[in-house]
C-alpha cells in the first residue's frame, strides 16, 4: 500500500508546459493507482477483521503521533471507489480545466493531491493523521471549486471551506480531549485501536461532548440536515468532475468517520444520540427529496438527491445492525458511482446546451440517444431500481433499520417514493417529450466520453446483479463493528413480515 | 558598607554581551565612518554580531546555572531556547531592515519640510536603525532570563526604548509613523510605571526582588496577600501590555500600521518571544504556587484576547492592521500555554512562539513587496488579483495565512494543537472551547484575503510586486520553508524543545 506515496511522487513528475502531456500523465497516474488498488483488493483477506497492509512510522513521537496506515473491509471499499473514480473524472473532464483561473497543470496537480489525501484519509489508523488529511484535503478542493468552477464559484468555495473548517475545529477539540484522556490512562497515543478502549475511562458527559465534536464535523461533511446548506452551492459551482469527487468521495469521509470514529470510539454516546440522529437522518431523506423535486437546476437536483441518499446512509449506520451497516457501506460505494454517472452526464449536457436548467432540455432521447440512456440508467440507479446497484444497498439499509427501528424504516420508505418523483420528472422533461428548440443539433457522446462513462455504468449494472464480491469484504467488517458495539442483531420476529 | 565584587560567568553572558558590543561598535561607526560606507559596515557588524552571539550561545547551551550574574540572570534550557529564537528572528528581520526603501532618509526632519525633501534628494540612509536593533535585541535576550525584578525592568526598558524610536522611521506617511511612535512611547511609559509599581508591592510582600525569594514567600505564606495580589496585578499589566493582550492592546494596531513594515515584523515576532519568555519565567517560577490568585483572571484575559482579536480583525481593511489584530488573537492563544502551568504548556508555548514568529516575519516580508509609486500598498482591496500578478508571492502569503489559521501541514497547526492540548490537560475546558471557536472566526478573515488574492481580478491602479532584494528573498524563503517543514516534520524541534525547556529558577 504505497499508494499515497505513489501519487505524491508522480505529481512531482507532472509539471510541464505541455497541456496534453499533463493530462496524459494525470490519467496514467490515476489509472496506475486504480490498478494497484484493485490488486490490493485481491490480496485482501476478508475474513480478517484487523487492519491489513499496515505501515507505521513514528511521526511526532513526543505526542504519540505516527504515520500509521492500514485498511479493513470498510476502508478498502472506499479507497477502491475513490481510486476508480479518479481516472474516470480525469478522462471525463478532459477539457474541464479550460476556462479556469489557472492553467491545466494546476488543475491536475490539485486533483492528484486530492486523490493522495483521499486515500490517506481512508487509510489512516492514527486519529491525528486522519485529522491532518481531513483538513488538508479542504485546500485543494477549495481551489478546485474557486478556480475552475462556474457562476458564484468563489462564494461557494468560501462557504464550503468555512463550514468544513468549523466542523474540523470542533473535531480538533474532541481529538485534544481524547489525547489528554489517553495521556492520563496509559500514555499519549492516537492509535485508533488503543483509543477505542478509552471510553472506559470517560464520564458519560465527557463522552457525549467528545462524540458531538466528531459527529458535527462528520455531519457537516456528509452532509446531514440541517448542516447541508453548503453542498448545493458547492456542487452547482464546481466543475462536474470536481462535483463527483466532492459528493462521491469527500462526503463519504463524513459517513466513514461516523463508523470509524463516532461508533468505535464512543459506543455509549452513540447509543445515547441514536434517536436524535435517526430523526435527523429521516429529515435529511425527506427534505432532500422534496428539495430535489423542486429543483430547476440539474446540478442542484443531484446535490439534493445526495442529501437524501446520505440520510439513508446515516440511518443505516446508526441502526446498529449488521445489515444496516453493510448496506450503508455498500450504499457509499454505489452512491459514488451513481452520482458520478449523473454528474458527468449532466456536465456533458450542460456544456453542450450551455444551460443547466432542466426545462431547457427536452427530447434528448431522440437527438443524443447514448447520452440520454446513460443519464437514464444513472437516474434509475439513484432511485434504486431493482437490478441496479443501489437497490441492494438501499434494501439492506431499510431491512437493517426495520429490524431495530421499524417506524424509522417505514417513514424512510417514503423517501423511495419521492425518489421516483424527483428522478422521473427530470428524466421525462429532459429526455422525452418534444425536442426543445435549440436542441436539435446537439452532438452525442464522443469516444472519450463513452469510454469514461462505460465503466461507471458497468459497475452500476454489475453490482446490481452480483454484489457478492464487495459484500464479502464489507460484511465481516460490519459484523465486527456491530459486535464491538456490544450489539447483537435482533432476530426478525414473525410480525416483522419480511 | 562592604562592596562585594560581582562574580560574572562570562561564557553564559557572552551572547548578550556580543550583541551589546556590536551595538556599541555600530554607534561608533555612526559617529566616525564616512556616510557612504556606513550602510554596508553597519549591516556587516549587525549580522556578524548576531551570528557570533548565536554561535556562543550554542557553545554553552548545555550549561545551566543560577549564577550567571550574581543571581540576577539565570542560564537554563528555556532561556537558551528563547534567546536562540530571538536571535534567529532578529537576523531574519535585519535582512528586511537592510532594504532601506521603507525608511525615512532623515528621521529628524519635520514631515513635509524642505529639509526632508533635500534629504531624500541626497539619498541619505538611516543607518542608526542597525545599532538600535541590536540594543533592542540585547534587551530582548536579557528579558526572559532575568531572575530579579530590577534586571527584568532594565531589560524591559532596553528593549522598549529603541523600538519606540524605530517605529517612527517610516519613509511614507511620516506623520502617521511619528504619531504611532509617540503613542507607543506614551503607553509604554505608562505600562512601565505599572510594572515598577507592581515590583514595589512585591518587594513589600516578600522583602526581596529575586524570583526565587518571592516564590519562597508565596510558599511560606508569611506575607500580606493584598500586597501579593496588587503586585501580581500591576506586574501583569506591564507584561501583558508588551504582548498586546486585551485590554492592553490599544497601541498595537496603530503602531503596527505606522511603523516601517520591516520594524513591525521585528516587533511582532521578536518582542513577542521576549515578552512571553519573561511572562513564562515569572509566572512559572515566582507565582506558580499562587495559582489561585492569577489563573482565573488570566483565563478570562486569554479568552477575551482571542475572541476580541479574531472578531475585530474581520472588519479590517488594511493588511497591517489585520495582522495586528491577528497577533492579538495569537497572544490569547499563547496565554493559554502560560495558564497551563505545566511542562507541556512550556514546551508548546515555546514552539508556538517560534513558529508564529517565523510566519509573522514572513508575512510582513511579503507586505514590503507589494508597492505602488507612493510606497507600500496595505489596503487589502488593492491586493485583489495578486495571485494572477505574482502567483509565487501570493502563494507564499497564503501559506503564512494558512499557518496563522492553523491548517494542518503548516507549523501553525502543530503549535495550536500542542498549546490547546496543554491547556486542556491542565483543566481549562473553557480555553479549549473558546480557542477553537475563535480559530474558526479567525479562519474567516485569513481566508478572505486568500479569496481576494486568488479569486478576484486585479485592479489596474499601479499596484505591483517589486522584485525582492537578495536579503529579503532569503527571509521569505527561509520563513516559508520553516513554516512548511515545522508542519510536516516537527518532531526534531519538538524533541529539542522537550529536552531543553526547563526553568532553573
Amino acid at each position: 500500500m504505497l499508494l499515497p506515496l505513489l501519487g505524491c511522487i508522480l505529481i512531482a513528475v507532472i509539471p510541464s508546459d505541455q497541456v496534453l502531456r499533463v493530462k496524459q500523465a494525470a490519467l496514467g497516474t490515476t489509472l496506475l493507482v486504480a490498478i494497484s488498488a484493485v490488486l490490493a483488493w485481491f490480496k485482501f483477506d476478508s475474513a480478517n477483521t484487523a487492519f491489513q497492509f499496515v505501515q507505521s512510522t513514528p511521526w511526532i513521537p513526543t505526542f504519540g503521533i505516527s504515520y500509521a496506515v492500514g485498511v479493513d473491509g470498510l476502508s478498502l471499499v472506499l479507497i477502491l471507489m475513490s481510486v476508480l473514480l479518479a481516472p474516470i473524472v480525469v478522462l471525463a473532464g478532459w477539457n474541464e480545466s479550460e476556462g479556469g483561473r489557472w492553467s491545466a497543470k494546476v488543475f491536475y496537480i490539485l486533483i492528484l493531491v486530492l486523490e493522495t489525501m483521499m486515500i490517506g484519509v481512508f487509510a489512516a489508523t492514527d486519529v491525528f493523521l486522519f485529522y491532518v488529511f481531513f483538513e488538508a484535503m479542504l485546500i485543494p478542493v477549495y481551489f478546485l471549486i474557486g478556480g475552475y468552477g462556474s457562476g458564484e464559484r468563489a462564494a461557494a468555495a468560501v462557504k464550503f471551506l468555512l463550514y468544513s473548517l468549523f466542523g474540523g475545529l470542533l473535531m480538533l477539540a474532541s481529538i485534544i480531549g481524547l489525547y489528554v484522556i489517553s495521556g492520563a490512562n496509559g500514555g499519549h497515543t492516537f492509535d485508533i485501536t488503543k483509543l477505542s478502549d478509552m471510553h472506559n475511562y470517560m464520564s458519560s458527559t465527557t463522552q457525549n461532548l467528545l462524540f458531538l465534536g466528531f459527529f458535527i464535523a462528520f455531519a457537516i461533511k456528509a452532509p446531514v440536515w440541517p448542516l447541508h446548506t453548503w453542498l448545493p452551492d458547492a456542487a452547482a459551482s464546481a466543475t462536474p468532475g470536481t462535483s463527483v469527487l466532492l459528493l462521491g468521495v469527500l462526503d463519504k469521509v463524513g459517513t466513514f468517520g461516523m463508523i470509524r470514529f463516532c461508533l468505535a470510539l464512543f459506543p455509549d454516546a452513540s447509543k445515547t444520540f441514536t434517536p436524535i440522529i435517526l430523526v435527523l437522518a429521516i429529515v435529511s431523506i425527506l427534505y432532500g427529496a422534496f428539495l430535489a423535486i423542486g429543483a430547476r437546476d440539474i446540478k442542484r437536483l443531484i446535490a439534493y438527491t445526495s442529501i437524501s441518499h446520505f440520510g439513508f446512509i446515516t440511518m443505516g449506520i446508526f441502526a446498529m445492525t449488521t445489515q444496516g451497516h453493510s448496506g450503508a457501506t455498500l450504499y457509499m460505494f454505489n452512491h459514488g458511482f451513481s452520482t458520478a454517472a449523473l454528474f458527468l452526464v449532466a456536465g456533458w449536457m450542460i456544456s453542450r446546451r450551455g444551460s443547466s436548467t432542466i426545462a431547457d432540455f427536452g427530447g434528448l432521447q431522440r437527438v443524443t440517444p447514448v447520452m440520454a440512456w446513460s443519464f437514464f440508467i444513472a437516474g434509475m440507479s439513484s432511485l434504486a431500481l431493482p437490478g441496479l446497484s443501489s437497490f441492494v444497498s438501499e434494501f439492506l439499509v431499510l431491512v437493517g433499520t426495520y429490524t431495530r427501528y421499524p417506524v424509522a424504516a417505514i417513514i424512510a420508505t417514503f423517501g423511495i417514493v419521492l425518489a421516483a418523483l424527483y428522478i422521473l420528472i427530470p428524466v421525462q422533461k429532459a429526455l422525452h417529450g418534444p425536442t426543445t428548440p435549440g436542441n436539435e443539433n446537439l452532438p452525442d457522446l464522443n469516444i472519450r466520453e463513452k469510454v469514461a462513462i462505460a465503466p461507471v455504468i458497468a459497475v452500476i449494472v454489475g453490482l446490481g446483479f452480483y454484489p457478492a464480491p464487495l459484500l464479502n469484504v464489507i460484511n465481516p467488517a460490519s459484523a465486527h463493528v456491530i459486535e464491538s458495539q456490544g450489539f447483537t442483531d435482533p432476530v426478525p420476529s414473525e410480525s416483522a413480515g419480511k | 558598607m562592604q562592596f562585594i565584587a560581582p562574580v560574572l560567568n562570562y561564557a553564559q553572558l557572552a551572547p548578550i554581551l556580543i550583541v551589546l558590543a556590536g551595538a556599541l561598535i555600530g554607534v561608533l561607526i555612526e559617529a566616525f565612518a564616512p556616510r557612504a560606507s556606513r550602510h554596508n559596515a553597519q549591516l556587516f557588524i549587525t549580522v556578524g554580531s548576531l551570528v557570533a552571539s548565536f554561535a556562543s550561545l550554542m557553545r554553552v547551551r548545555t550549561q545551566s546555572s543560577v549564577d550567571a550574574a550574581m543571581g540576577s540572570v539565570a542560564f537554563d534550557g528555556a532561556g537558551v531556547l528563547l534567546q536562540a529564537s530571538i536571535l534567529i528572528l532578529a537576523l531574519l528581520s535585519v535582512f528586511l531592515i537592510a532594504d532601506q526603501e521603507n525608511f525615512t532618509a532623515l528621521p529628524a526632519a519635520v514631515p513635509g519640510s524642505e529639509e526632508e525633501r533635500q534629504s531624500l534628494q541626497l539619498d541619505l540612509r538611516v543607518t542608526e536603525v542597525f545599532p538600535l536593533t541590536l540594543f533592542a535585541v540585547a534587551g530582548m535576550m536579557l528579558f526572559p532570563v532575568s531572575t530579579d525584578l530590577i534586571t527584568l525592568f532594565v531589560a524591559l526598558e532596553v528593549l522598549s526604548l529603541p523600538l519606540y524610536l524605530m517605529a517612527g522611521l517610516s519613509r511614507r506617511r511620516r506623520l502617521m509613523s511619528q504619531e504611532s511612535a509617540l503613542k507607543y512611547f506614551l503607553l509604554g511609559a505608562f505600562s512601565s510605571a505599572f510594572f515598577l509599581f507592581g515590583a514595589a508591592y512585591l518587594y513589600g510582600y516578600s522583602g526581596t526582588i529575586t524570583f526565587s525569594g518571592i516564590q519562597a514567600s508565596v510558599v511560606g505564606g508569611s506575607g500580606n496577600d493584598v500586597f501579593l495580589l496588587l503586585g501580581i496585578a500591576f506586574i501583569s499589566v506591564g507584561l501583558l501590555f508588551k504582548v498586546g493582550a486585551v485590554p492592553f492592546h490599544a497601541w498595537s494596531p496603530d503602531v503596527y500600521q505606522g511603523a516601517p513594515t520591516a520594524i513591525t515584523g521585528f516587533m511582532a515576532a521578536a518582542t513577542k518571544v521576549a515578552a512571553f519568555g519573561a511572562i513564562l519565567r515569572i509566572f512559572y517560577v515566582s507565582f506558580a504556587n499562587a495559582e489561585w490568585s492569577w489563573k482565573p483572571v488570566f483565563v478570562v484575559i486569554a479568552i477575551i484576547t482571542m475572541v476580541f482579536g479574531s472578531v475585530v480583525a474581520i472588519t479590517q481593511r488594511d493588511v497591517k492592521r489585520m495582522l495586528a489584530y491577528s497577533s492579538i488573537a495569537h497572544a490569547g492563544f499563547l496565554l493559554a500555554g502560560v495558564i497551563a502551568l505545566s511542562k507541556s504548556g512550556l514546551n508548546s508555548t515555546i514552539f508556538y512562539l517560534f513558529a508564529y514568529g517565523i510566519a509573522t516575519l514572513g508575512a510582513f516580508a511579503v507586505v514590503t513587496l507589494i508597492r505602488d509609486s507612493a510606497g507600500e500598498v496595505t489596503d487589502l482591496n488593492r491586493w485583489s488579483g495578486l495571485g494572477k500578478r505574482s502567483p509565487l508571492i501570493a502563494s507564499v502569503f497564503a501559506l503564512f495565512l494558512l499557518a496563522f489559521a492553523g491548517i494542518p501541514l503548516t507549523s501553525g497547526f502543530i503549535g495550536k494543537f500542542s498549546i490547546f492540548s496543554a491547556a486542556y490537560e491542565s483543566g481549562s475546558t473553557a480555553i479549549l472551547i473558546s480557542g477553537v471557536l475563535s480559530s474558526a472566526i479567525a479562519a474567516f478573515f485569513y481566508i478572505r484575503v486568500i479569496v481576494l488574492m486568488f479569486f478576484k481580478d486585479p485592479v489596474e491602479d499601479g499596484t505591483s510586486v517589486v522584485i525582492p532584494s537578495g536579503l529579503t528573498t532569503i527571509t521569505i524563503a527561509v520563513t516559508s520553508a520553516v513554516t512548511l517543514i515545522l508542519g510536516v516534520f516537527p518532531a526534531p524541534l519538538i524533541d529539542f524543545i522537550e529536552s531543553y525547556a526547563f526553568f532553573i529558577r
